[in-house]
């Protein structure tokens, strides 16, 4: 498991296309990550990081119906694999360990 | 959809966007645009546009998917390609033969043309030091402009050798290039050839085969030309054998070198003998020249050292002359300039009555642009055609467009198509051109071969394939490929109106060419014709003109002519200063009544025997000619009718006219005569002056000598020449016939006017191969046309001018373009001959006629056969 490829920004949006399937394609995804982070986030950005994950196999994708928005052009519809379920799980195991394991009072102290 | 993104914006990202992600890219952007501009309005919504586009630019979009067919495995389809090109070329048997073969008659004629202008460019580049080899000339303000001197002084030589030694790695002195007697026990020719200072050879690279490069530091050696050395020893190393140069110098053979080739400027010597060995046998020169700041008598060449160059040292030798006059003062007053010409300069930019001569570079323009032009016109033929038969083709587009070619393999399908017939052409060129070669070098008067072993050659070769295949594939390449195949199979297909138009503005291009060079080899030939028909003023038949080389001919003038004429054969015999076709020396000096005292005056001078008249046959036009009757004619002279106009005389008979020459007592003459002019000189110019005398400065060197009109050549000459070798043994007896001589004036404009006469043929020729092409084609294509035409009535003539009638219009425009076109260059170029011809508006109608005649003899062949044709044959197809 290559676990260490997985960079942060391709994290959000692997967890976004789980979060938001079925039907998860880009100008969907940008505009949750938008509203989620509050930071402007470009629909170019995010096709680039849906290409490299499902390059590395935790996507994959189908074209989907076209819209009148789009001018009458297919969109792209984004699922994660088992592989990328796998690694979502396993990220999420270690940060859930690491975060146990932080004294409570320092994270009374933050808040 | 009220609201459009930014379309610029979108333009750009088709641009660099990698084509299979545009549906996704661009739907992505567009509905997110849709939804900000819903939410924050349009302003903000385009800004963002812009930056999500940006957004765009890495990597993974621009990078392209793999060709849909990438690199083939197999070369199937190139196969194809070429199978098809060759069934083209086979159906279509006469346009393809027009089109190859003319293509390579304009490619053979581009060759030719290129090794021409190369073998000019690299004319002298034998010898290696080419790039710093000059010769030192000097430049004179006389009171007729500047002159230039290519002949110096012996002082000049020695003052460069001395003060301005750092500049110079050799300095050469060289006597003149004339003809001298060799002789090797009974062998004996006549070779011209240079006595140099032993540093030539060194500085000329000659290419030793005996001996070695140092062979003329022995003032008794002589370096001998291969050929030189085969015609006197046979095929023997000849390294220290005795031999003699004019039957009084003893010297001994230390090296033989390869023969200069055919384009150098020394090619015609085939001696060199040490300087000093000619200095010592002429006793002059030690008496007089060596300080004599007035004889121009020798060259002087000159290699420069590497770390300098020639307008430096030119700028430094400026004054080398000019500070050493001070006992000089006639010579200092033309204020001489000492300058160097470079090697490179010497053929083609070299120096004619003080200006630089432009006609070698012309002549090179010249034909060069003729080439070029040739050529156009081959391509212009191949492109017409190519073009006319691919609109045929259409259909074949809309077929392979259909079952899956994309426009990539169309384009390549058709430029593949060309290059296969321009390789085709360019293999026929390459032996027409070796065909064609050893005729041309006779035409130009050179020696030139096909380089097969340049790198540049092929280099060329294969740059001008590329350009003519690329050229001429273009447009069925790049139009016929973006056809529609819906609308070409459906038949709806129609080239436009203006398809036609390129077409018809080539033929024009094309037969301007054509026009304006047969106007031009017309007036060429007028012009010769011109020249010739001039009054030469005396006889050329049966004329023999014997130089006298050496001593031995001379003091035996009275022995000779009474022998010459006891052989029967001989009319006259005299001797002359040069030959009759040309004008030895020229001075001034000369007094006479009534004479403009502003006048600087110039005659031509040249000292006679007194049967020289009769011997060349001049006409006298008043008074009397030489007699031996009268004593006192040895102070008489006979003038010509120019130096008569000249001199301003009305009664010239009995007018009394000295002569100073130099420092030399004045002599006086009387005018005995006056013969009409005699054509010595160019036969493009007028008249010099000249004064014929019998005893003044200077002795005859030629001999001339009449044969009988009743007796053959052939016969006469054996007797003369037994005459000769009992009189004169000691010289071998070389003679030249003043006619020949004569036509040698004409060797350069003759050379032009051959050029431009073949040249001009094939031009015709390659323009009428192309107007027959593209008649054929016409006549193919309204193959139904003429055929309704004709059952509705239209009879063969109506067809047959249906069909000319275009293509006589086109010739007339071209017409009516070339005349000002050539009127203009060739007015120019007649302008720099005195003696000249006009060019006359008949030549100009003859040509336009010709030009139209050639055009509907080759159209008709095609319109006629086409309106001959049965309707029902050509109806009866669909």
């Amino acid at each position: 498991m290559r676990r260490s490829d997985l960079g942060e920004f391709e994290e959000v949006v692997l967890l976004a296309v789980a979060a938001l399937s079925p039907g998860a394609y880009s100008v969907l995804i940008a505009e949750e990550l938008e509203r989620e982070t509050g930071n402007s986030v470009s629909t170019g950005a995010v096709h680039a990081a849906l290409q490299r994950l499902e390059q590395k196999g935790y996507l994959r994708s189908e074209l989907g119906e076209a819209t009148a928005e789009r001018g009458g052009r297919r969109k792209r519809l984004f699922t994660v694999t088992a592989l990328g379920g796998r690694v979502l799980s396993e990220v999420r195991a270690v940060r859930n360990r690491l975060w146990d394991r932080i004294i409570p009072n320092i994270r009374l102290e933050w808040s | 959809m009220p609201n459009h993104p930014p379309r610029f914006a979108d333009r750009l990202l088709t641009w660099f966007c990698a084509p299979h992600l545009h549906e996704e890219v661009l739907g992505d952007l567009h509905e997110r645009y849709a939804l900000r501009v819903k939410r924050r309005g349009e302003v903000s919504a385009n800004r963002r546009y812009w930056l999500d586009v940006l957004a765009y630019v890495r990597p993974e979009f621009i990078r392209r998917q793999p060709e849909q067919y990438p690199q083939p495995t197999n070369t199937t389809m190139l196969r194809n390609y070429l199978k098809i090109a060759f069934r083209n070329l086979a159906r279509n048997k006469v346009s393809s033969a027009i089109n190859i073969g003319g293509l390579a008659v304009g490619m053979a004629v581009a060759m030719l043309i290129g090794l021409w202008v190369y073998d000019e460019f690299s004319f002298n580049t034998y010898h290696e030091h080419y790039d710093r080899i000059a010769q030192v000339q000097s430049r004179e303000y006389g009171e007729q402009g500047v002159g230039t001197n290519n002949s110096v002084q012996y002082p000049l030589g020695t003052e460069l050798k001395t003060n301005y030694k750092a500049y110079f790695k050799h300095l050469v002195m060289a006597s003149w290039n004339v003809d001298n007697v060799l002789s090797a026990g009974d062998t004996k020719v006549s070779r011209k050839g240079l006595f140099m200072e032993p540093a030539a050879p060194e500085m000329l690279t000659l290419k030793m085969i005996y001996g070695s490069r140092a062979g003329l530091n022995d003032p008794h050696s002589i370096l001998l030309s291969e050929s030189t050395a085969r015609a006197l020893f046979g095929d023997v190393d000849p390294v220290n054998q005795l031999m003699k140069i004019n039957n009084k110098l003893d010297v001994k053979v230390t090296g033989v070198y390869e023969d200069l080739p055919l384009n150098t400027q020394f090619n015609e010597v085939k001696f060199l003998a040490p300087f000093d060995l000619w200095v010592s046998d002429n006793a002059w020169i030690k008496e007089k020249a060596m300080t004599d700041w007035q004889n121009h008598f020798l060259k002087v060449y000159a290699e420069i050292n590497p770390n300098t160059d020639f307008e430096t040292v030119s700028a430094a030798i400026k004054k080398a002359e000019i500070k050493n006059l001070a006992n000089f003062p006639e010579q200092a007053k033309l204020s001489p300039e000492v300058f160097l010409l470079p090697m490179r300069d010497w053929r083609l930019h070299n120096y004619k009555r003080g200006v630089i001569d432009e006609g070698p570079m012309q002549m090179v323009w010249l034909i060069s642009i003729i080439g070029a032009f040739v050529l156009l016109l081959a391509c212009i033929n191949f492109m017409n055609l190519s073009t006319a038969r691919s609109e045929k083709r259409a259909k074949e587009v809309g077929i392979r467009k259909a079952v899956g070619s994309v426009r990539k393999q169309l384009v390549n399908q058709f430029f593949s198509e060309s290059f296969l017939v321009v390789g085709l052409a360019f293999g026929l060129a390459l032996l027409l051109t070796s065909v064609s070669l050893p005729s041309f070098n006779d035409v130009a008067a050179k020696q030139m071969t096909i380089p097969w072993a340049n790198q540049w050659f092929w280099i060329a070769s294969l740059l001008f394939i590329c350009f003519t295949g690329f050229v001429a594939g273009s447009y069925p390449a790049l139009y016929l490929s973006s056809f529609q195949p819906v609308k070409v199979l459906k038949g709806t297909f129609r080239v436009g109106r203006f398809a036609s138009i390129p077409r018809k503005v080539l033929v024009v291009t094309q037969f301007t060419v054509s026009v304006t060079l047969i106007i031009g080899t017309i007036i060429v030939f007028r012009q010769i014709q011109f020249a010739k028909n001039r009054p030469v003023g005396y006889t050329r038949d049966g004329l023999l003109m014997v130089e006298m080389k050496s001593g031995d001919f001379y003091g035996k003038h009275e022995l000779l002519r009474a022998e010459l004429q006891r052989t029967g054969a001989v009319e006259e015999m005299a001797e002359s200063m040069g030959k009759v076709t040309e004008v030895w020396s020229g001075n001034g000096g000369f007094n006479w009544k009534g004479k403009n005292p502003s006048l600087d005056d110039s005659f031509g001078t040249l000292v006679v025997t007194p049967e020289y008249g009769k011997t060349v046959g001049w006409q006298l036009v008043k008074g009397r000619d030489f007699s031996r009757e009268f004593k006192a004619d040895s102070s008489g002279i006979v003038i010509n009718e120019a130096a008569v106009k000249y001199m301003g005389l009305k009664q010239p008979i009995g007018e009394r006219v000295s002569w100073k020459f130099q420092d030399q007592p004045i002599l006086n003459f009387r005018i005995l005569g006056v013969i009409k002019d005699v054509v010595m000189e160019s036969p493009y110019e007028p008249i010099v002056p000249t004064v014929f005398m019998i005893r003044a400065h200077g002795l005859p060197n030629w001999m001339h000598i009449k044969i009988k009109p009743n007796v053959s050549v052939s016969e006469a000459l054996p007797k003369i020449e037994a005459v000769f070798k009992k009189i004169i043994p000691s010289a071998p007896f070389e003679y030249k016939f003043a006619d020949q001589e004569y036509a040698l004036k004409f060797a350069a404009e003759e050379r032009v006017g051959k050029l431009a006469f073949v040249f001009t043929i094939l031009a015709i020729f390659i323009s009428c191969l192309g107007l027959f092409g593209l008649a054929s084609f016409m006549a193919e294509q309204r193959t139904k046309e003429l055929g309704v035409r004709k059952v509705l009535g239209a009879t063969v003539l109506n067809l047959w001018g249906l069909l000319s009638k275009e293509f006589v219009m086109l010739v007339a425009i071209a017409f009516v373009i070339a005349t000002p076109i050539a009127w203009y260059f060739l007015s120019n170029w007649l302008q720099k001959y005195t003696y000249r011809t006009e060019a006359s508006w008949w030549i100009f109608a003859v040509s336009g006629a010709g030009a139209l005649f050639i055009t509907l003899l080759t159209v008709s062949f095609q319109s006629i056969r086409a309106a001959l044709v049965n309707p029902v044959k050509s109806l009866r197809s669909e």
